[in-house]
This record gives structure tokens, sequence and C-alpha cells, in this order.
């Protein structure tokens, strides 16, 4: 199979049809379908990029003033919740780390053990100008020139802070490279 | 009207000045002024351990809310050392400052107030101002195994040393400072605040004189 065939075959979430008649006949289509045979068939790989993009718990590390704007993207207002996103406090349980302010040089091996504690598959959202590349103390004696130097970084969400919309933007953007390249295959 | 003088005759606290005049003549005190409605006192270095004492069991002066360092290179004993003091009972505060240098030790102000540990170690972390009977003198804020006292002013902002991950070792290992843009320092001159004079405008002021 070609890789145009393959993105082509993905499900992708975004494209869920709207309420009405079409709708339901899939519905009905797939439950009929499990009542008749108590199966259904599907793309494994599909299947396994809705279950991993639908529930991206994250392992919060916030270090700076960019974590409030991380909050602010957990509340009510822009609600990760409605993507099946739970900030978890235990990197055993996470599929993603927020890197979420300035990374000093002492973090450092403390974030690096808490990403090599993540299960696989696992990714990294660098967030901010201090994770993104040192920022504003990028010639600091004490900080880290950019998480990418202990971390290998998927997503780079820039700005100083980046607003709450730009953190649930860059989640997005995550979800889709993970639709794009993800596969049940070990890499 | 009368209402509003009679409020301000009931706050109880004494004026600065009376507390200044107090302050001026305790043993260790070389100079003694006010800034800012607030005491500032200079004080010798071997007495100043009683000095401090002496304000927090005689004038109230409970807290020690700040201890800190100065670097001024181009004086002779290098270090200022200033202890900003509060009496929540009396609402006033007292900065006693004294002079000192990385090589003499000054006694710890630890066993007076217990949360002085913490400032001291500070002072030590970035200036190496060392204190005698100061029970824990690790680093507080710095790295562990950091070199250099960060604050002081010939300590270069850069640092020395710098981490990344190495993949081979599977941890996180330090080396030199590798720049790839130098460190700028900006002017912030302004063309239409700093210049007074812009380029090719010279024959309009010469016409104007």
């Amino acid at each position: 199979m070609t890789a145009a065939a393959n993105s082509a075959d993905i499900a992708w979430n975004n494209q869920h049809l709207p309420p009405g008649a079409e709708q339901d006949a899939v519905i009905k289509g797939i439950t009929g379908e499990l009542a008749g045979k108590g199966f259904i068939v599907a793309n494994i790989d599909k299947v396994v990029n809705w279950a991993r993009t639908g529930s991206l718990w994250p392992m919060t590390f916030g270090l700076a003033c960019c974590a409030v704007e991380m909050i602010h993207a957990y509340m009510p207002r822009y609600d990760l919740d409605r993507f099946g996103i739970i900030p978890r406090s235990s990197p055993r349980q996470s599929d993603v780390m927020i890197v979420a302010g300035t990374l000093t040089n002492k973090m450092a091996p403390a974030l690096r053990t808490v990403y090599d504690q993540m299960p696989e598959p696992r990714w990294v959202i660098s967030m901010g100008s201090c994770a993104n590349g040192g920022g504003y103390y990028h010639y600091s004696y004490s900080v880290v020139r950019g998480c990418d130097r202990i971390v290998p970084v998927d997503v780079y969400v820039p700005g100083c802070p980046p607003t709450a919309e730009a953190l649930v933007y860059g989640i997005m953007q995550l979800q889709k490279k993970i639709r794009r390249t993800g596969t049940v295959l070990r890499g | 009207m009368a209402d509003e003088t009679e409020i301000q005759e009931e706050i109880p606290a004494a004026p600065v000045d009376e507390v200044l005049e107090a302050l001026k003549a305790l043993p260790g005190v070389t100079e003694a002024n006010r800034q800012l409605d607030e005491v500032v006192l200079r004080a010798e270095r071997a007495r100043a351990h009683a000095l401090l004492k002496t304000l927090r069991d005689e004038f109230a002066f409970q807290q020690v809310m700040d201890i800190c360092g100065v670097d001024y290179p181009e004086r002779s004993p290098r270090f200022e050392l200033v202890y900003n003091l509060l009496s929540v009972t009396r609402n006033q505060r007292v900065r006693v400052l004294l002079n000192t240098d990385d090589a003499t030790p000054v006694e710890s102000a630890s066993d007076i107030w217990p949360c002085a540990v913490w400032w001291e170690r500070e002072v030590w972390d970035l200036f190496g101002i060392s204190f005698t009977g100061l029970g824990d003198h690790r680093r507080i804020l710095s790295d562990y195994g950091f070199e250099g006292h960060p604050l002081r002013k010939d300590f270069p902002l850069t640092g020395y040393v710098e981490v990344h991950y190495d993949e081979d070792r599977k941890t996180v290992v330090y080396d030199k400072v590798k720049l790839t843009q130098e460190f700028r320092n900006f002017d912030f001159l302004s063309p239409w605040e700093g210049m007074t004079l812009l380029p090719g405008d010279e024959k309009v002021n010469r016409s104007r004189s």
C-alpha cells in the first residue's frame, strides 16, 4: 500500500457526520452488524490512532508562567477534557509531556527522568519561548537553551507565554501528527 | 476634619526619628541615617551579630525579611551585606548594612532568626560570602556541583557550562558553553528619542539659526 493510499484511509475525528438521517444510517449499520454477528471489522491502525488522539493524557510539566496558560487550557473555557485530555501527575500514565516554562540546568536531569519513565508511544510539546530555545534566558548561565537538547520535541508552541488557544492548537497539531505517522508497529 | 485628626493620633507607631535616635547610640553602629521613613544603620562586621540580637530583643524586630549581598568590585572590602528587619508589633523597618570580603566569614544570624539559614545559604551561593555558625552551609539555588558565584560582577552572564542529553551515555551531561550567536548589547538609541540631529538634516538646522 502506498503512503498516499494510506493517508486517504485514515479516520479523521474532525470529519464526523452531522446529526441527521445520514449519521443515523451509519450508526444503525454498525449496531446492526454488532447485533447480527457480534463483532465489527475495522482497520486496526485507524482504531489505534482514534484511541491515541482521543485520549492524550499529558504529563503536566509546569515550570514557569506558561503553566498558568496551560491551566487555562484545562479550565472550563477551553476545556481540554472534551478532547479526552486529562492532566496526569504520574509519568507512568501519560502519553504526552507539555514542557511549559523555563527549563534550568538543575531541572534538566529530572525532566529527562520523567520522560524516560513515560511509556511508549510518547510525545513532547514544547510550550513557550523558554522551552523552545531558552527565550528571554537564552544567555543565562543556568538555563537550557531549548528543551530539545534534553528530550525529542514533536510540537513547538511559540509565544511568551502562548495563549491557551495556542496550546490547544498545538495539541490539535500533535493529534494531526499522530494520525499521519501513528502505527501499531514499533519503529 | 476633626474625626480625621483623631484617627491619626490613635496610630501608636513611634516617629521614625525617635527610633533613629535610639538606634544611633547602639554599640557597633558606625553610621545611622534615615531614608524614606526607614532607618538605615551601618555596622561594624565584628559587632554586627550582637547588634542584630539587640535589635530583636530590645527593639522588637521579630522578623528578618531579607539578607542579601551586594558586589562593589571597586571597593576594598568588596561586598556589602544587607539585613532588612521588620517589627510587626511596632510597624517599623530597619536596614543594617555591613562591609565584608570573600575571605573573612561573617557571624551567622541563624541563631537569632532561624529563617536566616536560607538567606545566608543564598548569599553564599550567589556571592560566596561565608558564615560562621551556619549549620547548613550548602548552595540553595544553583545546580548541584555548580562552580562559581553567579551574582558576582566578574561572573560571565552565560557562565561556563551548559547541558545536553547524551544518547550514548543515556544521561544529561555538561560541556563547555558554545553559543551559536554571541550576546549582543543594544544601546536602545532610537532615532525618535536619542538622536537630536538626523542624518541629512544638517542644512535645516543651519537655516533655522
